[in-house]
């Protein structure tokens, strides 16, 4: 090792010891958890079982799983659906611009998740403004109860995660080299043609990354359940929660918890594959 | 031409649409912290009232400053931290792919994993939560989002002003204190603001890793606790102060990023 890597490493020391000694060694804990039987009060006995494992398929639980994904799911279509035409929109704009367009696309981001979630509240509860404006409007009927229901949490998601996925989507579409799209129309294409063979598959990396993060973080979310679902609506989020605060099943909840790791590493080596793939496709298109 | 008139047209919709749907809720609650009934059913009025009777509030006031204390303590040690990780990572010869992964994970990780994760931690070890217990978590993300930002600041970093300073005879401490660390300063605080920021308004782990009690809730958890409470007028005009100061910190962190990037 040569002095110079030998510096490099202690400058990364007390991170890595920081990392290791409060992450990585608690989700092992965690790990091992997963594998031990409940014990009372809270407690863990250490008996190993797969038993935690095989309640996560138990119907009553694979059912909230499955509402998970599919929320989860529908969030990260329509966030993309949103994202992709904003990201457009802002490569479009003059150059000096868009940085500026980006800065204000993803400043809410990163200020208070509570509070984001909570306008929708303030916008969708019976008294709320909808509401107030249907009936503004001349509408006179029973308020419409927007708040608590599966559609106000997909709301909130997309909401709250929207900013990440346009800026995901941008850094792909901003590096798209111009050629490409310049010589498809040259050689006959009509511009949905060009979009769809050309633009869209090369842009696909940056549609994956957003994709993947609001998808992840969405599955794991048990805030915006809790605040916009009312309890109404489950997810493996609250159902961690439940188990470590209220039910005091540590195991059966280290078992989701990594349920969810397993979800989240899954899908972030099929990202990093398929955008191998894309950029090497890329780079046939430019040697070929 | 009208073709390209056309897409344009179209561009300039679609952005005022999308900043519409991010921020009009946003502005909704600030229009109403100043609403002198503090419902959205009517416009009684402009009125400071409800940032008055904040200001009263022992219980929100004190969780601002737990807030405080928290971020930053947290702030100071991830900023120590990160930009030591992000100098060590980017001196190397060859990329070291775990700790790639390991620098990365802090950020993409589902938090309510790591929140557990942590609880299960501190009561393994018996360890009595509180301030203490949230400022170690959250120096964990803190730092990863500083190291990435100082890294992309030494990316662009031309290392042969290290090598003169060197080659005329300085020592590797006051090469680093005169040469590297002036040019990665902008960097460094604007990777502390950020840091300082995501603590400010972190939930998840600080409502897992606070300990029993009161005495060491903080401001998200006080927002939590009001929110399933019911919607109060009072929310809306601390909503508007937490925001405004995470966008001011933002702007100012954004502005550091961008001169040093010109420079």
């Amino acid at each position: 090792m040569s002095s110079q890597t030998a510096r490099s490493n202690l400058m990364a020391l007390p991170a890595i010891a920081w990392l290791g000694l409060f992450m990585i060694v608690p989700c092992l804990i965690v790990f091992a958890y997963a594998f031990l039987t409940r014990g009372l009060y809270g407690g863990v006995e250490y008996t190993l079982t797969s038993e935690n494992f095989a309640r996560v398929f138990d119907p009553l639980y694979a059912k909230i799983f499955l509402t998970s994904v599919r929320i989860a799911g529908l969030a990260t279509l329509f966030a993309i659906l949103i994202a992709y035409p904003a990201a457009y929109a802002i490569c479009l704009a003059p150059k000096r611009m868009q940085p500026i367009l980006l800065f204000f696309a993803v400043l809410p981001f990163w200020s208070n998740y509570l509070i984001r979630t909570y306008a929708w509240i303030v916008l969708l509860n019976r008294e709320g403004l909808i509401n107030n404006l249907l009936r503004w409007l001349g509408y006179d009927g029973e308020p419409l109860s927007l708040l608590y229901s599966e559609g106000a949490v997909i709301v909130g998601l997309v909401y709250n995660y929207l900013p990440f996925v346009i800026l995901a989507i941008y850094s792909s579409l901003s590096r798209l080299n111009g050629d490409l799209i310049e010589a498809s129309r040259d050689l006959g294409a009509g511009r949905v043609r060009t979009f769809l063979r050309v633009t869209l598959p090369l842009t696909m990396p940056g549609v994956a990354a957003g994709g993947v993060f609001i998808f992840v973080l969405s599955i794991g979310n048990f805030v915006t359940p809790a605040l916009l679902g009312g309890g109404r609506f489950q997810m493996i989020g609250n159902l961690v929660y439940d188990q470590f605060l209220t039910a005091n099943d540590w195991p059966f909840g280290a078992a989701l918890g990594m349920v969810l790791i397993a979800v989240m590493i899954g899908l972030l080596l099929l990202q990093a594959r398929a955008s191998a793939r894309f950029s090497g496709e890329t780079a046939e298109a430019k040697h070929g | 031409m009208a073709d390209a008139l056309r897409i344009k047209l179209t561009g300039r919709g679609i952005l005022v649409l999308v900043f519409g749907f991010l921020y009009l809720p946003i502005a909704v609650l600030v229009l109403l912290s100043f609403n002198e009934s503090g419902l959205p059913t009517s416009w009684s009025g402009f009125s400071l009232r409800w940032y008055v009777s904040l200001a009263g509030n022992s219980d929100i006031l004190h969780a601002a400053w737990n807030t405080l204390v928290v971020a930053v303590v947290a702030t100071l040690i991830a900023t120590v931290l990160g930009t030591m990780l992000a100098i060590g990572m980017e001196t190397r010869k060859r990329r070291s792919t775990p700790l790639e992964a390991l620098a990365f994970s802090p950020m993409v990780i589902p938090d309510i994993v790591l929140a557990v994760a942590l609880l299960t931690l501190f009561s393994r070890l018996n360890v009595t939560m509180g301030l203490h217990t949230i400022i170690i978590s959250h120096v964990i993300f803190d730092l990863a989002f500083v190291c990435s930002v100082v890294r992309a600041r030494l990316k662009n970093f031309d290392f042969s002003i290290v090598e003169a300073s060197r080659d005329l005879g300085a020592s590797s401490f006051t090469t680093f204190w005169r040469v590297t660390f002036p040019v990665l300063l902008p960097a460094i605080v604007a990777g502390a603001l950020l840091a300082f920021t995501l603590s400010v308004d972190e939930f998840i782990i600080a409502f897992f890793t606070a300990g029993a009690g009161r005495a060491s809730i903080t401001l998200p958890m006080q927002i939590y606790s009001m929110i399933r409470f019911g919607v109060t007028p009072e929310i809306n005009a601390l909503a508007t102060l937490v925001m405004g100061v995470s966008a001011t910190v933002l702007l100012i962190s954004q502005w550091l990023n961008k001169e040093q990037m010109t420079r």
